[in-house]
């Protein structure tokens, strides 16, 4: 009993907790294109490094531009290249793993030792190589984040493959004369769909976090594209005597990388099949 | 011409170790075959290269006369439907994730639109599902749940409802009573018995209790160590040229 009324607050917790954290960024898009309506790359320099006010609620950066406003519109950049990065690496990384687990032999040793390859170096390290061999730039970025960031998919994907190809419905399966594909999408897929989605939704914490840490290196989005890593860096000159130019971006990632982390732990408790298992 | 007819069959593993030896048989339609043996004799590699899971070293298996093995699983998947199995253990033969219903329609979905079939007539899913819940004896209300739900036995009959819903030629069943209590144990078996009457069906009935196997079988062959050391008619279960090891068991369940 009491399992329950705790599963049940921690639900209720985490729904909360996404409903304000997605409606704070909602209402405040709503007030700064609604009402503001301020062009993220106008300069004005007689309005540089405004403090904050009704007018520009976050204030302005060093060459005039509205904060609030270049912060929500580039999230169109960290956020919406975070999730094509991760839909990529997805629909690469998945197909690979299953047929790796599912056939096994050849196919799975070509992919395990690619694998092997991009898994010998830390993320950060392979991504910063391929980002500086294709030259900065975020759709560059962007190739070099899928190239790492796939392998995990197919791996996970792959083990939760060859842990179930054995089992006993596999092979009535089988018997029923269901082709490999149809295995494959009907009784495999339900098993992994779950997974992915938790390891989809945490992974997207680092993958904006990559993006970021790389445009502040410079090595991602380039200005005046108004790209958090890229802003963060923009206004480094301005830290001691403007510390807000650099707090808002930082809070802006702070903020996506929780919800992201909120949502992985939400989905990981909605999908979390173990307790139906074992009964 | 037999409907399965086993000839010279052998299977070694990779480490050496004969597993099947020199196994011939043959199996008549609509009658069933009882196949015993103690764990580890061989029962079940055999049902899996009858299922063609399982590859054979030598000798041929032939169905309707038809050599099964050497085809690859696509020319194998038009004969699928024809050969089917029960197994063992009804917990691990439906995905866990999927509902009945889902878990029931597979054959439905692979075959169903070009069966021709005798006893049943399906013109839909919901049909499919209906007729085949009403074969087995089980509430409809049962398809919308989950494996996890359902007793061992209901779960049985699950997946003895797949089995014969393309109503196959030939139904493997191996030791498809053995993780059940003793009162399920008994209706499956009435159950299957009265399926094969009215689809008429073909089992080869493999199991460890000589007792069912007697009970469903017109014949019965004895396993050991990979080969059948006697074979005989329900009938002829205790006359005295049985083989001693037959003997043995015939006293381990008196």
């Amino acid at each position: 009993m009491e399992l329950t009324a705790s599963k049940f607050n921690k639900t209720t917790y985490i729904t909360v907790g996404l409903v304000i954290l997605l409606g704070l960024p909602a209402a405040a898009a709503a007030y700064t294109f609604l009402v503001l309506n301020h062009d993220p790359s106008f300069v004005n320099l007689n309005e540089r490094l405004l403090p904050m006010s009704m007018e520009h609620p976050l204030g302005t950066d060093h060459l005039g531009r509205d904060v609030l406003t270049r912060i929500l519109l580039g999230s169109r950049l960290t956020v919406g290249y975070g999730l094509l990065a991760l839909l990529m690496a997805v629909a690469i990384g998945v197909p690979c793993g299953i047929l790796a687990g599912f056939k096994g032999g050849f196919l799975d040793r070509f992919f395990m030792r690619i694998a092997d390859a991009f898994q010998s170096f830390p993320d950060t390290i392979v991504a910063i190589v391929l980002s500086g061999l294709l030259g900065p730039g975020i759709e560059n970025l962007l190739i070099a984040i899928v190239l790492v960031k796939w392998v995990n998919y197919a791996r996970l994907v792959r083990s939760i493959v060859i842990s179930e190809r054995h089992k006993d419905y596999i092979t009535m399966a089988k018997v029923n004369g269901l082709s490999p594909w149809r295995i494959m999408s009907k009784h495999l897929f339900p098993h992994i769909i779950g997974h992915v989605l938790v390891l989809a939704s945490l992974d997207l914490g680092k993958i904006i976090l990559l993006i970021s840490s790389l445009s502040y290196i410079g090595l991602g989005a380039q200005p005046p594209a108004p790209e958090w890593g890229a802003m963060l860096n923009d206004s480094r000159p301005y830290f001691q005597s403007v510390p807000s130019l650099m707090v808002f971006p930082g809070l802006a990632i702070v903020f996506v990388v929780l919800l992201t982390n909120l949502l992985g732990d939400y989905l990981r408790d909605t999908f979390d099949v173990k307790k139906e298992l074992s009964s | 011409m037999s409907l399965l007819e086993l000839n010279n069959v052998s299977k070694t593993y990779k480490n050496g170790d004969a597993v099947l030896k020199n196994i011939n048989f043959s199996l008549e339609k609509k009658e069933c075959v009882g196949l015993v043996g103690e764990s580890g004799c061989g029962k079940s590699t055999l049902a899996r290269c009858i299922l063609q899971l399982a590859s054979v070293d030598e000798g041929e298996i032939l169905f309707n006369g038809m050599a099964l093995q050497n085809k690859n699983e696509r020319n194998l998947r038009a004969y699928r439907r024809n050969i089917q199995t029960v197994m063992q253990n009804p917990a691990t033969s439906l995905n866990p994730k999927l509902k009945i219903r889902d878990s029931l329609l597979d054959p439905y979905f692979q075959y169903g639109a070009q069966a021709a079939l005798r006893h049943f007539q399906y013109t839909n899913e919901r049909d499919f599902v209906k007729q085949l819940m009403e074969a087995v004896e089980l509430p409809l209300e049962l398809a919308d749940r989950y494996p996890h739900e359902l007793s061992g036995g209901q779960k049985q009959r699950i997946t003895i409802a797949r089995a014969i819903s393309l109503e196959p030629a030939l139904v493997v069943l191996d030791e498809p009573t053995s993780s059940l209590d003793i009162l399920s144990q008994a209706s499956i078996l009435q159950l299957l018995d009265g399926l094969r009457e009215q689809l008429e069906l073909s089992y080869l009935f493999i199991s460890h209790d000589l007792s069912a196997v007697n009970e469903m079988s017109q014949k019965i062959l004895v396993m050991k160590d990979g080969s059948i050391v006697d074979r005989f008619k329900k009938e002829e279960l205790f006359s005295e040229s049985r083989h001693s090891y037959t003997k043995e068991l015939i006293s381990l369940y008196q």
